[in-house]
């Protein structure tokens, strides 16, 4: 989409204030969204590295790279960077730092100075990990499984539990900031039925942060615990048990797939509904999916432990409790598929993210279905089966999104545009690597090779090379995006809304001043209250009436969109 | 059950077209169970998420934004569609369930008459014993078509048997027993892998399974045995001076042995438990835990003085000691069959030297092994099966 003569805003929130202690000490959502989105792009090409190189040793079956301990390395940093320095704050931290408050026509978050005390914690975290990166990595396995790791791992736990640990505070701390922001910040007219999905989304995430994080801080300083001063909680040799450690590791970490993911289904109810000009199918569907997601994705932790020895009456439970979550995720997929009825659709590239999206979360989600079942899941338990499943739901889904919504909200963010084409072929290149990495790997997974293995049994070769050539895809899909988000920073199209989206945050100038709004907006509608044209069996074309193009200025008072800007 | 094996079929043509394995074999009783759940889910959300991506190809298709101000067109979809998708996922969610269910706990208990071989991982090897007294390293001979129960414990950390031909997978945990059990049905070498991540050599835990012939097993099972695992539990009793409390009489100052497997124990507490392999465990290691009622917390604990091996020997022992109030007899040396008591197991007391393999009485027939993708009929599933306590 081509908009004509736009022009930045002489004032805005990048330009402001000047010098590296206005962006060290600033209490301004966006810029503190800005800092996150430098360090977790930082993180995330950092884990992604490590992904290629595990990629390149299972090439071939014998270990003719990497010692198993320097695989063991990489596959660990490789989890614990990318799951809790990227994808557990990838979309609230970044999208929802800056957005939140633009959404719900707020000048800033709740807590201003908390937020940036997250963002401080977090690089704190982030330092510990990346120092233990340099001086020789930690072998454990993200999950930390105990007693090695309390007892026989000789490499640097105690400093990595302790990152995680730090970094937990800054997940709670944002979860806690959201909350507040969304309960008492709304714009007057805001009802919880016009709030975006995408605050729905973010406040079921910051549920889960606020209420699951502690539970892994406790749990981390436990194994540190363990591991100095022999506690005896965890290594049985001292009377502890070491399942225990995986209940308490779950009831955490199963919460934390689903803060990888709701924000993403947030995003991607947005841009379906942006890129069709339609209100989302059933909103009250998929604003209350969200919260059951987040109520239930608390119960079903188990299912991580069926062949744990744990009682099988307690893995029934959890059997029929994870089926009841894939409830409501079905439902939102169903929803959007609706939403593509009789829309407009337009092939921009965050929708081509999102329609990406769909596909691979409903097929992520199927396979979830597979190991939810106690009978297949004792055969496909911590094979390569259940490495597909969830990096289709974590990469597939919570990348996907991340990506699709750093598209759509770019000219909101720096009020220029990234090449479209280069977009949609990025857009495609992640697509079809995805799919090539990871679809090989359900079968392996089904043959029967163990998950963590860096020599494997020869029959598995064929299907590893077709991997190892996705991920290779893969790879390209995203550095592209990296080279022209930098480029277009400074030689982007000027655009303003070049979607003719609806929502407050299109209401103001992008980028937007750093107070948001110049004036107090006041909501009079429902959200996504596109204008649609008669039902027409023909190939007639309406004609777009006022209201979907962008006020001029901020003071200028939109047309037709029910929206009056009036000075507070 | 023609469907799967059509499906069975199919899978294999396709994955010899290809010159791509595409499916494990199937080996052992419940293989087939478990693909024909496989298979079922496989076509159920297969044809699901293909309906969809098709569905949005063909609206994004159709629906697409012909001119730049095209907008969209009202559309009534009847809420009653919501509800529609709501409830009929819920209802394939369930049969996944019940079914995913059902496999796993006809499969919970190990039949009774199983073969029990006792497995012991550590970093980075499995090493089997069986009752015998062969014991191996990373290899297990096992009979086609009788029941096999592991009973496993690990030395160091958390390791995983995983044998992909049989469709099993049960972790294997320092200081505690773990069952796993299966029931081969084709003769073969087939992969073990621990997939339970175990440090540095994880990727070389591996091992093979040899399924044998009834008669080959015997023929390798009259190798090496050096005394039953429940003679040598029973010098070990007797070493231990285990004896001396645990006498059988009514006066003794511990409790009575035999017999003691699988019955309900009262503790002095009030609570009633099973006597598994576990409880009996505990109670060599730190008997204080749980006191049978009526006796006193006077018997020392033996934790960190035996080892995983010694443990299972003697554990072996008391469970061999009966299930039924019997004399208290000792175990009759492996040189002749041992007389069976009644109501007990036969146990794997075989002659050894120079005896001509043959199948002792008490050993089932030779199954024949069944033609690929058909059924076998499951084992009759166990009635009471309770909870491990853990």
């Amino acid at each position: 989409m081509i908009e004509e003569n736009v022009s930045l805003p002489r004032i805005h929130y990048l330009n402001s204030h000047y010098g590296w202690k206005s962006w060290l000490f600033t209490t301004d959502h966006k810029r503190i969204g800005l800092l996150y989105m430098v360090s977790i792009t930082l993180m995330f090409f950092l884990g992604g590295f490590f992904a290629l190189l595990i990629r390149l040793e299972l090439l071939t079956p014998q270990a003719d790279m990497f010692t198993a301990d320097t695989y063991n390395k990489f596959f660990t940093l490789h989890g614990v960077i990318l799951i809790f320095f990227f994808l557990v704050p990838s979309i609230p931290a970044t999208l929802g730092n800056f957005l939140i408050p633009l959404m719900i026509g707020a000048k800033d978050v709740a807590f201003p100075r908390l937020n940036l005390l997250s963002w401080y914690i977090f690089v704190i975290g982030s330092l510990f990990t990346l120092w233990v990166v340099a001086v020789g990595g930690i072998d454990t396995g993200w999950t930390f499984y105990t007693p090695y790791s309390t007892t026989f791992a000789n490499t640097h736990v105690i400093a990595a539990t302790l990152g995680v640990f730090f970094t937990g505070f800054s997940s709670i701390l944002t979860g806690l900031n959201f909350i507040v922001t969304i309960h008492k910040m709304r714009a007057p007219g805001l009802t919880w039925f016009r709030l975006p999905l995408f605050i729905w989304s973010l406040y079921a995430t910051s549920i889960i942060q606020v209420l699951a994080t502690p539970v892994l801080g406790i749990t981390m300083v436990l194994i540190a615990a363990e591991r100095f001063a022999k506690v005896g909680i965890f290594d049985p040799a001292l009377g502890g048990d070491p399942v225990l450690f995986q209940h308490m590791f779950w009831f955490y970490s199963h919460p934390a797939v689903y803060i990888m993911i709701l924000p993403s289904l947030g995003v991607v109810s947005e841009l379906i509904s942006a890129f069709t000009w339609k209100r989302v199918f059933g909103y009250k569907f998929v604003a209350v999916s969200s919260l059951m997601i987040a109520i239930f994705s608390f119960i079903v932790w188990g299912h991580h432990m069926y062949v744990s020895s744990m009682s099988i009456y307690a893995g029934m439970l959890f059997s029929i409790l994870s089926y009841l979550v894939a409830v409501p995720s079905a439902v939102k997929v169903f929803n959007w598929t609706a939403t593509l009825y009789k829309g407009s659709v337009s092939y921009d590239t965050p929708m081509l993210y999102a329609l990406g999206f769909i596909g691979l979360f409903t097929i992520g989600g199927l396979t979830g279905l597979f190991l939810a079942s106690m009978g297949l899941d004792r055969h496909l338990h911590d094979t390569y089966f259940v490495i597909a499943h969830f990096h289709l739901i974590m990469v597939g889904g919570a990348v996907m999104g991340y990506f699709g919504g750093l598209h759509y909200w770019w000219p909101k963010m720096f009020g220029r545009m990234y090449p479209e084409w280069w977009g949609r072929l990025s857009a495609l290149i992640v697509f079809v690597g995805f799919n090539l990495s990871f679809f090989p790997q359900f079968i392996i997974g089904y043959l029967g090779m163990p998950r963590r293995y860096h020599v494997y049994a020869p029959e598995f070769q064929v299907l590893n090379v077709m991997s190892t050539a996705g991920s290779s895809i893969l790879g390209v899909g995203y550095l592209l995006p990296l080279v022209y988000f930098i480029w277009s920073l400074r030689y982007g199209k000027v655009a303003s809304n070049p979607w003719r989206a609806k929502g407050l945050e299109w209401e103001t100038t992008s980028p937007p001043p750093p107070e948001n709004f110049l004036e107090q907006p006041i909501v009079t509608e429902e959200a996504y209250n596109y204008p649609t044209r008669p039902a027409q069996p023909g190939k007639q074309t309406g004609k777009l009436t006022g209201g979907l193009n962008p006020p001029a200025s901020p003071t200028a008072t939109a047309t037709g969109t029910g929206r009056e800007a009036e000075v507070v | 059950m023609m469907p799967l094996t059509i499906l069975t079929t199919c899978f294999n043509w396709t994955a010899a077209a290809l010159r791509l394995p595409l499916f494990p074999e199937q080996a052992s009783a419940n293989a087939p169970n478990v693909d024909a759940l496989y298979f079922f889910m496989l076509a159920v959300c297969g044809g699901v998420s293909i309906a969809i991506v098709l569905l949005i190809f063909y609206f994004a298709v159709k629906y697409r934004r012909r001119t730049p101000d095209q907008l969209a067109e009202e559309a009534h979809v009847p809420v009653a569609l919501e509800w529609a998708w709501i409830i009929i996922p819920s209802l394939f969610f369930m049969s996944f369930f019940g079914w995913g269910a059902f496999l796993y706990f006809a499969d919970a208990k190990a039949p009774k008459d199983a073969l029990e071989i006792a497995c012991t991982g550590r970093q980075w090897m499995w090493k089997f014993q069986h009752p015998d007294g062969q014991r191996e390293i990373n290899m297990l001979h096992i009979p086609v078509g009788k029941p096999v129960k592991l009973v496993m414990v690990s030395e160091d950390v958390i390791h995983s048997m995983f044998v992909p031909a049989f469709r099993i997978h049960m972790d294997v945990i320092p200081k505690r027993y773990t069952e796993v059990w299966f029931e081969a049905t084709k003769p073969g070498t087939y992969h073990m892998f621990c997939s339970q991540y175990c440090g540095t050599e994880h990727a070389n835990m591996i091992g093979s399974v040899v399924a044998l012939e009834p008669h080959e097993y015997q023929t390798w099972l009259n190798g090496a045995a050096t005394g039953s695992l429940a003679l040598r539990g029973e010098a070990l009793f007797n070493k231990l001076a285990c004896n001396g409390c645990h006498t059988g009489d009514a006066e003794a100052r511990g409790p009575y042995l035999p017999g003691l497997y699988g019955r309900n124990v009262q503790l002095t507490t009030g609570e009633v438990i099973v006597a598994d392999e576990n409880y009996i465990r505990e109670s060599i290691l730190k008997p204080g835990v749980k006191i049978a009622a009526g006796y006193d917390n006077i018997m020392p604990g033996y934790d960190g003085q035996l080892t995983e091996e010694q443990i299972i020997e003697l554990v072996a022992y008391i469970k061999h000691l009966g299930k039924k109030y019997e004399q208290f007899e000792p175990v009759a040396p492996p040189t002749a069959p041992a007389p069976r008591p009644a109501g007990q197991n036969p146990d794997q007391t075989l002659p050894t030297g120079n005896v001509k393999p043959s199948m002792t009485p008490g050993t089932s027939p030779p199954a024949t092994t069944a033609p690929a993708g058909a059924v076998p009929t499951p084992p009759p599933a166990s009635e009471g099966t309770r909870p491990k306590p853990n």
